[in-house]
């Protein structure tokens, strides 16, 4: 019975020893926690004594890692930099990519504009009115911004008349639509011209709706 | 005046066929020159005597009457009495003087008589054909034909021929052909046929636009536009050797006109600029220019002794007919009635010309003596009709005409009678030209 009291008397003072020791050390780096009862004076000491190479242990951990922090941050910096300039490229090439689309439907529209807006005549006429000189107006824009193509300008008319002299009449529509575009300086030797009078209708009828879109003078890539 | 044959030179052919005449009589004035078509001549034509009665020339009797019908009726002088108003006996025909009761023709209105005989073996047929005036009860002209089993429709065109002659002293159209152009093959080409639409035949191949033929006087040659892909060329062709010339100058080359009796040709060619009238020879080669006018000079036709020439031009602003003298160049406008007036045909008459003209939006036949002086119009309230052709005598002309519809040909008198549908065949048909007669066809 007395040896049990003894030992519990010493680990009643042992324990919470070792436990003041811990506390006191940390207690010393924050400089704020509160010092225990145990003896001051060689609490103090130790804790000072532990307190520096704690210390010292805990600043070159906060060192190490700070670096590895700063040396995460730059790596994080680094990567972000990357997707960013990345994301950028991206998003240049999407940009670039776009433009191009812009311009190529701009590009077809032009050429669409140019195959199939009407240069249309009066009837018997191989006369250009107004509206026609002002597309073929257009027609020259463009084929001076197309210097490559080469084009064919049919001559056609509507259905009445003799054959013959359709042809004849055709052919003179598709004269002088070259002629207006080589004023305006289209060079000739990239227009030539066909006459089909009658034969090749684009509308079919018997009455002036359809008359007047077969008057023309009609244009085709070769 | 008319004069009867009692001689005429053998029309030798390479068939082998042979006729010669039988004793005529007289002259006499049955058609009136100035309007043939005023009173038709009534006209019976009975089935053709079989000589010996077997069914095939019991066949070929009716047919070869019939056809001859047909034939005579074309022309459209005669009115052909219908054989069920006939006296005769048809079981018991006679077919020469004295056998002949010309009271059973007078009976019944008919001023002219004709009577056949066949006679079919092996492969050879024989006919006799006699025309007969009924009031008078005497021959006019009669012939015998001999050739081949095949030649009988040959052979009731040569009497026809014949009839023609002794009674108005030409010879007639049957042994003319018409040019035209269909596109019934999903393409428009050349087809030729027999004066009477018989026998269609495509001539061209071009499977692209072919228009405007042309035949040479003398039948053997066709002038014709096709298409490259480039441009429009005037084909220059020999119907049976297939060969010929092509102009292909740069711009049109088209609607050619041979100059009567000549292997030379008029066409529009816009290679200097403009589309004007050049001479040019049967090989293609251009001899000289023609006409001297900015704008539109196109569609030459030629006056029959080939000293003038008549074609469109739009010099006063919008096309109308103009005559050319050829040798002093002189030109002066024909017609004046009309806003739009193209496409002329100079008779072989030499008096008149046709031409389409376009009034209220719709095209009909004309015809306008030289002298400007007499226009008539032939063709109303019937679609458009264009293109017209004479026939080599001056008395009929084919056309084109919408009236049903699509455009197919139709012949009618000079004076505008009898207007009738040339053939049927798929498509539409434009642009008749009619040769003139076609020797050793």
């Amino acid at each position: 019975m007395r040896k049990k009291f003894w030992i519990s008397l010493a680990l009643l003072l042992v324990i919470p020893g070792l436990l003041f020791t811990v506390s006191c050390a940390k207690k010393t780096v924050k400089s704020e926690a509160s010092v225990s009862e145990m003896p001051k004076s060689e609490m103090a000491k130790e804790t000072v004594k532990e307190d520096t190479s704690a210390a010292d242990k805990a600043r070159a951990e906060a060192a190490a890692l700070e670096k590895q922090r700063m040396e995460a941050e730059r790596q994080r910096m680094l990567e972000e930099e990357r997707l960013n300039a990345q994301k950028l490229r991206e998003t240049q090439l999407e940009e670039e990519r776009r433009q191009a689309e812009i311009a190529k439907k701009l590009e077809d529209a032009k050429k669409k504009v140019f195959l199939t807006e009407l240069v249309l005549f009066d009837f018997d006429s191989s006369v250009l009115t107004e509206t026609a000189q002002d597309r073929l107006k257009r027609k020259a824009e463009w084929l001076k911004e197309n210097a490559k193509a080469s084009v064919i300008i049919e001559g056609h008319c509507d259905e009445r008349g003799s054959n013959e002299y359709n042809l004849a009449l055709g052919w003179r529509r598709a004269e002088a639509a070259k002629a207006f575009l080589v004023d305006l300086g289209v060079s000739a030797t990239r227009m030539s011209t066909i006459s089909y009078g009658e034969e090749r209708p684009f509308a079919q009828g018997h009455y002036e709706g359809a008359w007047s879109q077969n008057r023309r003078a009609h244009f085709v890539l070769e | 005046m008319i004069r009867i044959q009692n001689k005429i030179a053998g029309i030798v052919c390479a068939v082998l066929l042979l006729a010669w005449p039988m004793p005529g009589s007289a002259e006499y004035d049955y058609i009136n020159i100035s309007n043939p078509f005023l009173k038709k001549i009534p006209i019976a034509i009975p089935v053709f005597k079989a000589f010996s009665r077997s069914s095939a020339e019991n066949i070929a009797a009716k047919s070869a009457a019939d056809l001859l019908s047909k034939t005579l009726e074309y022309t459209g002088y005669f009115k052909i009495i219908d054989r069920a108003a006939f006296l005769a006996d048809p079981q018991q025909p006679h077919i020469d003087i004295p056998d002949i009761v010309f009271r059973n023709w007078t009976g019944i209105g008919s001023e002219l008589l004709i009577t056949g005989g066949i006679l079919l073996h092996n492969d050879m047929a024989e006919m006799e054909l006699r025309l007969f005036d009924t009031i008078k009860a005497k021959l006019i002209v009669g012939k015998r034909f001999k050739g081949g089993d095949k030649d009988q429709r040959k052979m009731i065109q040569r009497f026809a021929s014949d009839v023609i002659f002794s009674l108005t002293g030409d010879r007639g159209v049957f042994n003319s052909k018409i040019a035209f152009v269909s596109n019934g093959t999903g393409n428009k080409e050349v087809y030729t046929c027999d004066f009477d639409g018989y026998n269609p035949r495509q001539v061209t191949q071009t499977n692209n636009i072919t228009l405007s033929p042309a035949w040479s006087s003398d039948g053997k040659w066709i002038a014709y536009t096709a298409y490259s892909k480039k441009n429009t060329n005037l084909h220059i062709m020999n119907l049976e050797e297939k060969r010929g010339a092509v102009v292909s100058q740069k711009g049109l080359n088209i609607s050619p006109a041979w100059v009567p009796n000549q292997f030379t040709l008029a066409a529009t060619l816009s290679f200097e600029g403009d589309p004007e009238i050049y001479l040019l020879t049967g090989s293609g080669k251009i001899i000289k220019r023609l006409t001297q006018s900015v704008g539109v000079d196109v569609s030459p036709s030629w006056s029959p002794d080939g000293k003038k020439m008549a074609f469109v031009s739009d010099r006063s602003g919008a096309p109308q007919i103009y005559s050319m003298d050829l040798y002093t160049g002189r030109t002066e406008r024909l017609t004046f009635e009309g806003g739009y007036n193209t496409s002329p045909s100079w008779s072989p008459k030499g008096d008149r010309i046709a031409y389409a003209g376009m009034q209220n939006g719709q095209f009909n036949i004309y015809v306008i003596t030289t002298d400007g002086q007499t226009l008539v119009q032939l063709t109303r309230d019937a679609g458009d009709n264009e293109a017209p052709a004479w026939s080599p005598d001056g008395n009929l002309i084919a056309f084109s005409s919408t009236r049903e519809g699509p455009s197919k040909i139709y012949v009618m008198t000079a004076y505008g009678t009898d207007q009738r549908r040339l053939l049927t065949l798929p498509g539409e048909q434009t642009a008749p030209n009619w040769s003139l007669r076609i020797m050793n066809d």
